[in-house]
Order: structure tokens, then C-alpha cells, then sequence
């Protein structure tokens, strides 16, 4: 009864802070739309008091646009001698579109908010999960569970309400990429997958856009302008895409924060350097970043390929690029799902609440963890043993002499009562490990389905996910 | 032949997570040159450890590895042609797709 009652009440709270959570955001978000109002009022009447000689055409005696709080705003870019009141102006007039809005896109937005671009277009499907905020930066726990173009949009908002900020809440494809990025100058790749990076990169071909593209994983990060003044593509440079195991991902193998966050603020800069005309963008030429040994070098890439697929002399058309399959084409998916491998039978399988039962049973067995033991180090199932699968055939021997104690231990000789389960952490590499061990003889081997992350969700929820 | 090589973007996993090597490698026999061919032929018989089809493909690099030979793409000195000298500096990198 009482356990019953201390569950309602923490519903109805949990109930009530939710509620409270939503309209704290609408308000913040009509108290933003609202002080972006009253500064354009108030901005009209600076320069209707103070600054008279401005002309019809927008342009005011001192020969620019710039009104006096843009002036004061951006003042610090403006004295520079190289980018000033030009490269500001033009910076003003052009728009960017920031294609993911993760470890990539949080700090390229942040910056292209602040330093006074016109329009900033965002375009991603995800919500914010908890272990995104480690380097997605421009996202807070307030928006945990919610669309993560909402939270950067108010973000960007909150940084500057005079640039205009456009939400596109989807992910891209090949059905509406060319009504997207066509409404912009400049476009950032800050996706995480192969075939996005083949979609984009056809899609700026095709209408003409230039492309600042940017990858990080683990501690290292890559970067380069495509498709920029007669310069490579990313296809020039890739014609054919990776085997799908080249590609891993953040959520397998794992990013330091700040490592997508250095590659991040460099898009911005290529952006705002393609934006402002000022500088000399990376075309041509890609930057390796290694955060671990810090170094950063910068190598001349091939030019312009006349066989390119995309951008060569049988280059694309609008139509071919609707109609091509990128998924299919890279082997991966375009939304970043986790694999779901269906490699044995059921008879070989068990799930999570029937090998809970049989510890409860105490039934005699042993419990073999193949994940990487930096893994195992994060958490593990108490009694597992750790083998990782790409060691798992030379400790063959450990397994054997495992089995055998714990038949010792129950009294029995008999090779058969031991129970031998797999698991690892989502339930793929414990079906190729079984595989294994069935071929190794021990045909008795089965696998948990779903691995921890079901055990976590169907048995224990306090169990630790990562 | 001194040469420094270098692997990144995930290729180092396969050389025992080790990025740099300062290796001597000898010129083939009856041959005058070193080129790119025959680097990668004694990089995989000497630095990988293990799944080798990550590093190559026929007698190529694998799609979505970029090979530079003094920090310019290969593709501009002639590919597996590409004669090395003394004291060059080889990176091999897989392209990354995270973010
Ligand atoms: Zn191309």
C-alpha cells in the first residue's frame, strides 16, 4: 500500500515538473520573440532620431548599412583591418545553413549567431538526449527530450535577436534537400554519417553551394571547403564510400567534447571567411587535427576531378540526385539507428528476464562479457567474466576451466549442467561471439538478447547505460 | 630507405594503436626505386596486425583512406607510382564521419 502510495506522488511530481518545465519554455520563448520585437522598434526609432541622412536605398552617408547598434554590436570585427565595416556588411547579407545540430553544429551556431550573419538555417531530426550534452553545447538539460533545432534556435535567439533564424525540424533527404539548401549561400556539414555526407555534398554541387564540411570521432578531427571556385568535391575526393565497418560512430566509439567542438568553430570560420569575402578558405586542402599528440596539419588535396560523378563532365542532374539511393549506396542508414544483427536461431538466444530468472533460480552457469574491457570498466553484470570478442578464440582455455569450476562448485561432473550465456552491450557482437563458440564446440552457448542495454531496461533500470 | 609513417582517423587500431613509425625500408630487389606499390605491399606484411582488409583493397588502399606523401594528397605524384625518397613522410588516414 505504502510503496503504492510513494509511487502516485512521485508521478503527480513528476507530472507537475513537466508541466512547469513547458510553460517556463513557452515563456522564455515569447519573452525572446517579444525583446527581438521592442529592439526592432527601438532600433527604427535610433535611426529615425539619429541618424536623418540616411537615403532612400538604405545606404547612409558614411557609405555602408550598418545602423548604430550593429555598429556598436559588431564593433570589435569591425576594427579589424582586414574584415571591417566590408566584410561585416557582406557578412550581414548572406545566409548559412547548419545541416545537424550536434558535437558539430552546437558551437558553429553559437558563433554564427553571435557574429552578425543575416540568415542561419538549421536543419536536424533529433531530440537532446543527456549524453549529447557532454559536447553538444548549445543544448541545456531543460530540453532534454526535445527537438534539438527548437533548443538551438533559442539559443541562436537569445545570442542575437536580430539575425534571422530559420528552424528546419527534419532530417535532409533527397525529397527535400534541394528546397532547403537552395534558400541559402553557404552550407555547413555537421552531420555524423557517410551517406548525409554524400547527399550534401551532391545537393551543393547541384545548385552551386559552397560546402565547409567537418568530421570528429574519438580525439581527432578532419576539415575542408568543397565545391568552391573550380575546387574538389566531396566525391572527387571519395569517389567510392568506406566498407560500413570504416564508419564508426560517436555513440560506438566514443568523442572527447571539445574535439568536435575545435572542428565546429573552424566551420564557422571557413563560413564566415566564404561569407565576409575575406580570407582564403580551405579549398583544395583539408586540416587534420590529432587533439592527442596536438597537431594540426594542414595537406594539399587533389583538384577537380573530370570523372566525378557529381561534379565531373557526366555530372549529376536534379533528377539522378532525387532518385539516388544514398543508403543503399553507402551501405548505412541515413538516421542513426544502432544495428539489430539476427544472426541465431531463438533456441540460442535468451532474454534479459528469463536469464534473470535463472539467476534467481540460482541456476549453475557462467556469464562471459565480450565487450572491450574499457567497456566493462564503465559497468558489468556481477559474476561476468571479461573476454573481449576479438580475444575470445586464443582464452578459449579460461572459458573451458570456468565451466569446469562452477560444475565443481554444484557438485556435478556431468559437462552438460553449466549453463554458458553471452553478453555484451546491445546484443550484436554476443551473437557473433556464440557463432564462434558454437563452432568451437560449445554448442550449448546462447546469447542475451539486447544485451545490457535490454537487461537495464527490462530487468533493472537503475543499471547504468552509456 | 629511412621514412616516417603515419596512421590516423582509426587506421593506427590496425598497427597496435601505434600512430608513428620511423621505419628502414629495403629497396626490392633488382629494383632502382621505392615506389608507393611496394610500400603498402611491405606496410601490410610489416605494421598490420590484424583485419587487413581495413587498410586495403586489391593492391590499393581501401575506399575512404587518404594517402599523403609529404602532407600532398597522392593522387597529385602518380598514386601506387609515386617514387619515394629518403626521409619522407607518409600518412595514411581514413576519413571520419562522426560528429
Ligand atoms: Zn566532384
Amino acid at each position: 500500500m505504502e510503496s503504492n502510495g510513494g509511487a502516485d506522488e512521485s508521478s503527480r511530481l513528476l507530472h507537475e515538473l513537466q508541466s512547469l518545465k513547458d510553460s517556463k519554455r513557452d515563456i522564455e520563448a515569447r519573452i525572446s520573440v517579444i525583446e527581438a520585437q521592442l529592439q526592432q522598434i527601438q532600433s527604427n526609432q535610433h535611426s529615425n532620431n539619429e541618424s536623418p541622412a540616411v537615403s532612400s536605398n538604405g545606404v547612409s552617408e558614411f557609405g555602408h548599412d550598418l545602423t548604430p547598434d550593429m555598429i556598436y554590436r559588431y564593433s570589435r570585427q569591425l576594427l579589424l583591418p582586414s574584415f571591417g565595416v566590408q566584410g561585416q556588411s557582406n557578412l550581414l547579407k548572406s545566409s548559412i545553413l547548419v545541416i545537424g545540430a550536434g558535437g558539430l553544429g552546437s558551437p558553429a551556431l553559437l558563433y554564427l549567431a553571435a557574429c552578425g550573419v543575416g540568415k542561419l538555417g538549421m536543419v536536424d531530426h533529433d531530440v537532446v538526449e543527456l549524453n549529447n550534452l557532454h559536447r553538444q553545447i548549445i543544448h541545456g538539460e531543460a530540453y532534454i527530450g526535445k527537438s534539438k533545432v527548437e533548443s538551438a534556435a533559442a539559443a541562436c535567439r537569445s545570442i542575437n535577436s536580430t539575425t534571422e533564424i530559420v528552424e528546419h525540424k527534419e532530417a535532409l533527404r533527397t525529397s527535400n534537400a534541394i528546397e532547403i539548401v537552395s534558400k541559402y549561400d553557404i552550407v555547413i556539414d555537421a552531420t555524423d554519417n557517410a551517406p548525409s555526407r554524400y547527399l550534401i555534398s551532391d545537393c551543393c554541387v547541384l545548385l552551386g553551394k559552397p560546402l565547409v564540411s567537418g568530421a570528429a570521432l574519438g580525439l581527432e578531427g578532419q576539415l575542408a571547403v568543397y565545391n568552391y571556385n573550380g575546387g574538389p568535391c566531396y566525391r572527387c575526393l571519395f569517389p567510392t564510400p568506406p566498407p560500413t565497418t570504416a564508419c564508426q560512430r560517436c555513440s560506438d566509439s566514443g568523442v572527447l567534447g571539445v574535439v568536435p567542438g575545435v572542428i565546429g568553430c573552424l566551420q564557422a570560420l571557413e563560413a564566415i571567411k566564404l561569407a565576409s569575402l575575406v580570407g582564403e578558405p580551405l579549398s583544395g586542402r583539408m586540416l587534420l587535427f590529432d587533439a592527442l599528440s596536438a597537431k594540426v596539419r594542414i595537406v594539399k588535396i587533389r583538384g577537380r576531378s573530370l570523372q566525378c560523378e557529381a561534379c565531373g563532365e557526366n555530372g549529376l542532374t536534379q533528377q539522378q540526385f532525387q532518385q539516388f539511393d544514398y543508403e543503399k549506396f553507402t551501405q548505412s542508414p541515413l538516421a542513426v539507428a544502432p544495428l539489430k544483427l539476427k544472426l541465431l536461431t531463438s533456441d540460442s538466444r535468451i532474454s534479459s528476464k528469463e536469464y534473470d530468472e535463472l539467476i534467481k533460480k540460482g541456476s549453475p552457469h557462467v556469464l562471459i562479457d565480450v565487450r572491450p574491457s574499457h567497456h566493462y570498466k564503465i559497468t558489468s553484470l556481477p559474476k561476468s567474466i571479461n573476454i573481449p570478442l576479438a580475444s575470445l578464440e586464443s582464452r578459449i582455455p579460461e572459458v573451458s576451466s570456468e565451466l569446469k569450476s562452477v560444475q565443481e562448485s554444484n557438485g556435478t561432473l556431468n559437462g552438460s549442467d553449466a549453463g554458458l550465456y553471452v553478453v555484451c552491450r546491445r546484443g550484436n557482437d554476443s551473437q557473433r561471439a556464440v557463432q564462434l563458440l558454437h563452432k568451437l564446440g560449445f554448442t550449448y552457448a546462447k546469447d542475451i538478447v539486447g544485451g545490457l542495454e535490454s537487461w537495464a531496461r527490462e530487468v533493472d533500470p537503475k543499471f547504468p547505460t552509456y | 630507405m629511412q621514412l616516417t609513417l603515419e596512421f590516423g582517423g582509426g587506421l593506427e587500431l590496425l598497427c597496435d594503436s601505434v600512430k608513428v613509425h620511423s621505419v628502414d625500408v629495403d629497396l626490392p630487389a633488382e629494383e632502382k626505386k621505392l615506389t608507393m606499390k611496394h610500400l603498402l605491399a611491405w606496410v601490410r606484411n610489416n605494421l598490420i596486425k590484424e583485419r587487413p582488409e581495413m587498410f586495403m583493397k586489391g593492391d590499393t588502399v581501401r575506399p575512404g583512406v587518404l594517402v599523403l606523401v609529404n602532407d600532398c594528397d597522392w593522387e597529385l605524384s602518380g598514386q601506387l607510382d609515386t617514387t619515394l625518397e629518403n626521409k619522407d613522410v607518409v600518412v595514411f588516414i581514413s576519413t571520419l564521419h562522426g560528429g
